[in-house]
């Protein structure tokens, strides 16, 4: 049974991007530990040569042209999806 | 109660109009309130769209297959008129600038869009309790769940608000909530409908469908739905055409790891039942055995999650959607807008993502469950050599109480082990109403074939539907 610390959900939820509060760390940590036990049963089955199904209706890579496709969708339409915008650009914090 | 086709032939025949359709719609919308199905009506555009729909009728037009049938759709679906909410906080207030493949093509035959309906936030869930604006009740019981993640639509089309409802099934989604609502539900062939617009959960099993009063409607709706789509590179050529007439003496095989001690007595007596009304229509039916589908809820909850980890790394609060306030720095405004954005259930599978894509886990976990899956598709394709279409119950047990699941992650995924195996495989299944128990919960068997079967499933469906 994988234990995972503290430390662990920690990480992953750096990982992830999530920035957690200490009791959702607490539970999560629980239910993480509990999911990865209920998956690890997977390790049971011989899969000694068997090849990974990644797409299941046998598609292979689709081609379309590389040009530019036109839809409805204003640039203003776009830019009013975000919390705030300026000078026809996404504003965002400092980044450095 | 009403099924599209009544509409349909009311509206033409002068006896109703589109108008009064949606006026109906939205009375009974409003009238079950209580159930908590809807998450926004879209009243002004479906009556907009209705007066232009009935001038256009009295102007002689043909106005499609649907002319004025009020429907639902998921809030995971795209559509003008409300928020897009996906039943999340990180998408309260994102109003879609366009609309998803399927609800633009039933819109084309005429039909009007009145509502979006609740759902499990981001769909990850099978009760309707995770959505972040409260769970949908049970069509039958009010202290039971609705199913899910697609709850809403489920319920609205057992309370007859509309005919026709929009779902999305990556796990089981559409068919879990019909069993547990009366109604049909329908998980295509992978590929077979266009999921442009729809918000994404795990690309390698999501599907759009449908949930109808019956077999005929379930045929209309799958029919206009389906087909290619260049918005979305992983759609079939259309090779879904409602079947004429089913080929009779067809070879089912009920799988019997789906028939344990494990499933609810209630559960077992209909779905025997079920069986017999099918060897009374001609056709045989077999025990059959899949023994690795014992693996595949283990399987599901590796991919899925990966999947889940990797899809809702947009959400990032930049360009649309929810985005955390008085942050000073970016890394600060990604973590705060998610915490705040997603509910703890799209957590769980986002860091289980995480821990099984990372390196140093990615052959034990990932790898290990993408090769278990060739496996699992590869004892389908054993049946189906024999077999035309397999037989299994939709959930093990029929709804249970609101709030009952919700403490174990796990006792939660299990109501889902029955309808993953399928979605794995991009296997098309179908839930079909096979009955209530004796305090009158819906049950439901799903029948589940070879890809591309779609139309013979639906037609073996309507061979005992009513019988």
């Amino acid at each position: 049974m994988t234990v995972i610390s503290r430390d662990d959900v920690q990480h992953l939820a750096q990982l992830s991007s999530l920035q957690l509060t200490d009791d959702e760390l607490d539970s999560l940590q629980t239910d993480i530990g509990n999911i990865l036990g209920y998956i690890e049963q997977l390790g049971e089955l011989d899969t000694t040569g068997v090849e990974p199904t990644y797409q299941v209706t046998g598609l292979e890579n689709v081609w379309r042209d590389d040009a530019v496709i036109s839809t409805d969708v204003t640039r203003e339409q776009m830019l009013a999806l975000s919390t705030e915008s300026a000078n026809n650009q996404v504003k965002v914090p400092k980044v450095l | 109660m009403s099924r599209i086709s009544d509409i349909v032939d009311r509206i033409k025949s002068g006896e109703s109009s589109a108008r009064s359709e949606v006026e109906n719609a939205l009375q009974r919308a409003t009238s079950t309130d209580e159930y908590h199905a809807l998450l926004s009506v879209t009243a002004e555009r479906a009556l907009e769209r209705a007066d232009a729909i009935d001038a256009r009728i009295k102007n002689g037009e043909d106005v499609g297959r649907l002319a004025g049938v009020p429907f639902v759709a998921k809030d995971n679906f795209l559509a003008f008129g409300a928020p897009t909410t996906a039943a999340s906080r990180m998408l309260e207030k994102f109003d879609a600038p366009l609309q998803a493949t399927a609800v633009e093509k039933l819109e084309q035959q005429g039909a009007i869009c009145i509502g979006k309906a609740n759902l499990d936030a981001f769909a990850h869930g099978g009760s309707t309790e995770n959505s972040a604006f409260g769970p949908t009740k049970n069509a039958f019981d009010q202290t039971k769940v609705a199913g899910g993640s697609s709850g809403g639509s489920a319920v609205v089309t057992a309370l007859d608000v509309v005919s026709f409802a929009l779902g999305t099934d990556t796990g089981g989604s559409i068919r879990q909530p019909a069993s547990f609502n009366g109604v049909v539900g329908v998980k295509p062939t992978y590929g077979m409908v266009s999921r442009y617009g729809v918000v994404a959960m795990a690309s390698s099993t999501d599907t759009i469908g449908c949930f109808t009063k019956d077999i005929a409607d379930a045929e209309l709706v799958m029919d206009i739905m389906s087909g290619r789509d260049v918005n979305d590179m992983t759609t079939l050529p259309d090779f879904f055409s409602p079947l004429d007439e089913l080929k009779p003496g067809q070879k089912i095989g009920i799988i019997k790891e789906s028939m344990t001690d494990a499933v609810d007595g209630e559960v077992q007596d209909k779905v025997n039942g079920y069986v017999e009304k099918l060897r009374a229509a001609g056709h045989t039916v077999d025990e059959v055995s899949l023994p690795i589908v014992k693996y595949a809820l283990a399987m599901y909850y590796i991919i899925v999650p990966a999947e889940v980890s990797s899809n809702l790394a947009r959400y990032d609060g930049i360009r649309y959607g929810h985005r955390a306030e008085g942050v000073q720095t970016l890394a600060e405004l990604y973590g705060r807008t998610r915490d705040e954005g997603f509910v703890t259930e799209n957590k769980r599978r986002i860091m289980i993502g995480s821990y099984v894509l990372s390196s140093g886990y990615f052959d034990a976990y990932y790898l290990q469950a993408q090769k278990a899956r060739t496996l699992l598709i590869d004892a389908y394709e054993d049946l189906f050599k024999t077999y035309d279409v397999l037989l299994t119950p939709v959930a093990p047990t029929p709804a249970f109480g609101l709030g009952e699941n919700t403490a174990d992650p796990i006792k939660m995924y299990l109501a889902d082990i029955m309808t993953v195996p399928p979605s794995l495989a991009g296997l098309p299944a179908i839930s079909v109403p096979a009955g209530a128990t004796s305090a009158g919960l819906p049950i439901g068997v799903q029948l589940i074939g070879q890809r591309r079967t779609d139309a013979n499933l639906l037609a073996l469906a309507k061979s005992v539907e009513g019988k």
